[in-house]
């Protein structure tokens, strides 16, 4: 693409042409996403740690989470994500109230995820006392492993904690860009910044597609019955 | 004599419409979005951090000319050398070159007209000064004493001290680091300029690039491991403290994931620098252009796995520590083609021992010095007598001063024609140059010998045998002190008064000196197109002015 002439929507003035912007913007956000990649990657490192040294203890805090909540949100955000995609197809192809609704779609499937998130599984944790630092009770029942329950918990609430943080952030990138759309500032030869943002929707999805097979699944509940 | 002479004698500086004056006001510097600029607001920036962490150490100094220490309790005296430590590393040493010299050059050597994102660049800037309020806040407030490295338990359960601001300032500076290597990464990638392939770049933009992806890769560690220790501290939760069920070894393998890797940070530009002040100032190409490249694109990937040289006695496996120990000396590999390949260079050059050169010489020296000193700590048996002595303070200091300091001041001084327009005297830059390389000597060579015979670092008080030596570090230490203030008060004269510099006083390769001094707020009036390979003194037909 060689779009020279005087202004095309969305250019800034230290590139080339469009080609080169579309394609800095893009790499700019892949080697965010490494570095968010990074981010995470200390907090999953520390987990996997010390769920290896006190397995017990972990299994124990990934029984107490609700697992149909942590299913129904996985549902939801891949759902999401196929939201965004869908505008970003719109808006390739140059339709512009598709765009908006698909966005405002994904902001609704993204808010409904934190619905759930804060108001079924972190306020049941709160009210069962499983907040480490906010009241948290050690039960008899869980032996000897008990001492090590909270350390579950402080990583689960890290974890998902920093993940919906995520979630917000990306929610007010929607809002941003359904606003851009409705204004029809997109269109099949700039669409650079709802591209870039998709990127990023994805990858916030991928996290949670780790985080819950590590925090939810694997704690011998399913596999083999375990304890 | 050239055209070129001509012109460097008859355009004053500010002739022309260039950076400095095309806009006028305190929002105009606070609002923008112009990668020169923004060098400048972190050159100020910096060089602020640089004098308070400095004057740390000058009151450290000061306090162990006696056995007894002369000046400050000790508690106070833990205070000063952490917070020494934090400032010189976070926001003097990691910034440094980066910031100022990168953000200047970076576009300006790959012929573009800015970096890929300005706003960006500026909000890394904000970032920064942000972080530094928190810290300087830690530091009005009663200073913290954890030592920069932060270790747990005692930085998350026991210190009484500032802790959760400073480590928050530290937080919030990486993502400046972040922003910054991501905005090079993508801008040496996408904007290069017709014809600059890969291998015709200068060799200070491969020293950038591979410093960016440390930047990239390593800064959200030390963020999160913060974040982590901030948590356990306000909330008294398990994650490092034993006591509570946590581990704090994971605090130090968290923590060096990062920090060994940033010793590369601190060090990776300078090389960069040193490529530049070499190959100009013996007018010759560089020796082996290809091995120097990718030297640093090694040094930067060899960082992230040595990381456990820095736990060998603190409850690592002895495996482990093998592993480290062998990966340690590979480090070693890069750094020395490096060495080589500048001194080849030198080799039947036409040298000239102008100021800048006078800190590249120096930084060859001292840093082969400091070099071959951290071998003796990568090797475990050695490391063990070593360890947690002042020979540790003396080999990082040659790395970070005498190596990371001279290159950036070698850097100021070869730039600040083509930053500022305007020549500094030479005589005093000369000067300027020796008093800091035998300060330097005479604060830390001593250490090295303190630390072989045993004297511990971080402590407020030493042995009576001792006194000598550290009288003398003390007596450098001094000296050294003076050496920085002096540019610093030639470069501000030199602002106003220096003569007008011309485009290319040095008779430099490398697009930056091909537009005028100052350059223009676009940079090229036409984007350059390249054809020639870097370093090409011999065919240069540039002199000098």
């Amino acid at each position: 693409m060689t779009v020279h002439s005087a202004h095309p929507p969305g250019f800034a003035h230290q590139f080339e042409d469009m080609q080169q912007q579309r394609e800095a913007g893009s790499l700019g956000m892949w080697v965010f996403l490494l570095t968010e990649i990074m981010f995470f990657g200390g907090l999953f490192a520390g987990y996997i740690i010390y769920r290896a040294l006190y397995l017990p203890a972990f299994e124990i805090g990934s029984h107490l989470l609700e697992v149909q909540f942590g299913a129904l949100n996985t549902a939801v955000l891949i759902l999401s994500s196929l939201t965004m995609a869908l505008a970003i197809h719109s808006a390739q192809v140059g339709k512009r109230r598709a765009q908006v609704w698909f966005l405002i779609t994904t902001m609704i499937l993204g808010a409904a995820f934190l619905a759930i998130k804060f108001t079924f599984e972190w306020h049941h944790d709160y009210v069962e006392h499983l907040v480490p630092g906010f009241g948290f009770i050690i039960r008899p029942e869980w032996g000897a492993a008990g001492q090590h329950v909270p350390m579950f918990f402080c990583f689960y609430f890290f974890m998902t904690g920093l993940h919906a943080i995520h979630m917000i952030i990306g929610i007010g990138l929607l809002t941003v860009l359904t606003v851009m759309a409705h204004r029809g500032r997109f269109a099949p030869e700039y669409y650079a910044p709802l591209e870039v943002s998709g990127l990023y929707w994805h990858f916030v999805d991928i996290i949670w597609i780790f985080l819950f097979p590590l925090l939810y699944l694997i704690g011998g509940r399913y596999i083999g019955g375990g304890h | 004599m050239s055209t070129a002479t001509i012109d460097v004698h008859e355009a004053p500086a500010g002739s022309h419409v260039n950076y400095l004056n095309a806009k006028y006001g305190v929002k105009s510097w606070l609002l923008t979005t112009d990668h020169k600029r923004i060098a400048l607001l972190y050159l100020v920036s910096i060089t602020l951090m640089f004098f308070v962490g400095g004057f740390f150490a000058v009151l450290m100094r000061l306090h162990l000319i006696e056995p007894q220490g002369a000046l400050v309790q000790p508690e106070t005296y833990n205070k000063l050398f952490t917070m020494h430590g934090v400032i010189m590393v976070f926001f003097f040493l990691v910034p440094s070159i980066p910031a100022t010299l990168g953000n200047f050059l970076v576009p300006m050597m790959i012929g573009a007209r800015d970096l890929a994102f300005p706003r960006l660049n500026l909000l890394s800037w904000y970032i920064y000064v942000i972080g530094a309020c928190f810290t300087l806040y830690a530091v009005i407030s009663g200073g913290v004493d954890t030592g920069w490295t932060f270790y747990t338990p005692y930085s998350s359960s026991f210190s009484h001290t500032s802790v959760i601001p400073t480590a928050l300032g530290v937080f919030i500076t990486g993502f400046s680091s972040i922003l910054t290597g991501l905005n090079f990464v993508v801008t040496i990638h996408k904007m290069r300029a017709p014809g600059l392939t890969w291998f015709r770049l200068p060799l200070f933009i491969w020293a950038i690039y591979a410093t960016s992806i440390i930047f990239i890769l390593g800064t959200p560690v030390i963020a999160i491991t913060l974040f982590l220790l901030g948590l356990e501290r306000l909330l008294h939760i398990g994650i490092f403290d034993p006591a509570i069920g946590g581990d704090p070894i994971l605090f130090q393998h968290l923590f060096w994931f990062y920090s060994h890797p940033a010793v590369y940070i601190m060090i990776l530009p300078g090389m960069g620098v040193m490529s530049e002040l070499v190959t100009c100032f013996s007018r010759k190409k560089i020796f082996g252009y290809s091995f120097v490249a990718f030297s640093s694109l090694s040094i930067a990937i060899i960082s992230f796995l040595v990381w456990g040289h820095h736990m060998f006695v603190t409850g690592q496996s002895i495996y482990a520590g093998l592993i480290f120990s062998v990966l340690s000396f590979m480090v070693a590999i890069p750094s020395a083609v490096k060495v080589f390949n500048w001194t080849a260079t030198l080799y039947k050059g036409s040298i000239s021992y102008d100021a800048p050169m006078l800190y590249a010489l120096g930084f060859i020296g001292l840093f082969t010095m400091g070099g071959l000193t951290g071998l003796f700590l990568a090797s475990l048996a050695t490391d063990v007598h070593l360890n947690g002595t002042y020979f540790i303070v003396a080999h990082f200091h040659y790395i970070m001063v005498g190596g990371a300091v001279m290159a950036y001041l070698g850097g100021i001084h070869f730039w600040w024609p083509k930053i500022t327009g305007r020549l500094y005297p030479d005589g005093w830059a000369r000067f300027a140059a020796l008093v800091i390389f035998v300060g330097f000597n005479l604060t830390f060579f001593p250490q090295f010998m303190l630390g072989y015979l045993g004297m511990p670092r971080r402590f407020a008080v030493y042995p009576a045998e001792f006194q000598v030596l550290n009288v003398m570090s003390s007596a450098g230490a001094s000296i050294l002190g003076i050496g920085y203030l002096i540019p610093l008060i030639y470069l501000t004269w030199s602002m106003r008064y220096g003569p007008a510099a011309g485009p290319n006083p040095w008779g430099a390769k490398g697009l930056e000196w091909t537009t005028p001094s100052p350059p223009p707020t676009e940079n090229f009036e036409e984007i350059p197109v390249v054809t020639e390979d870097a370093y090409d003194y011999a065919h240069s037909t540039v002199t000098r002015g």
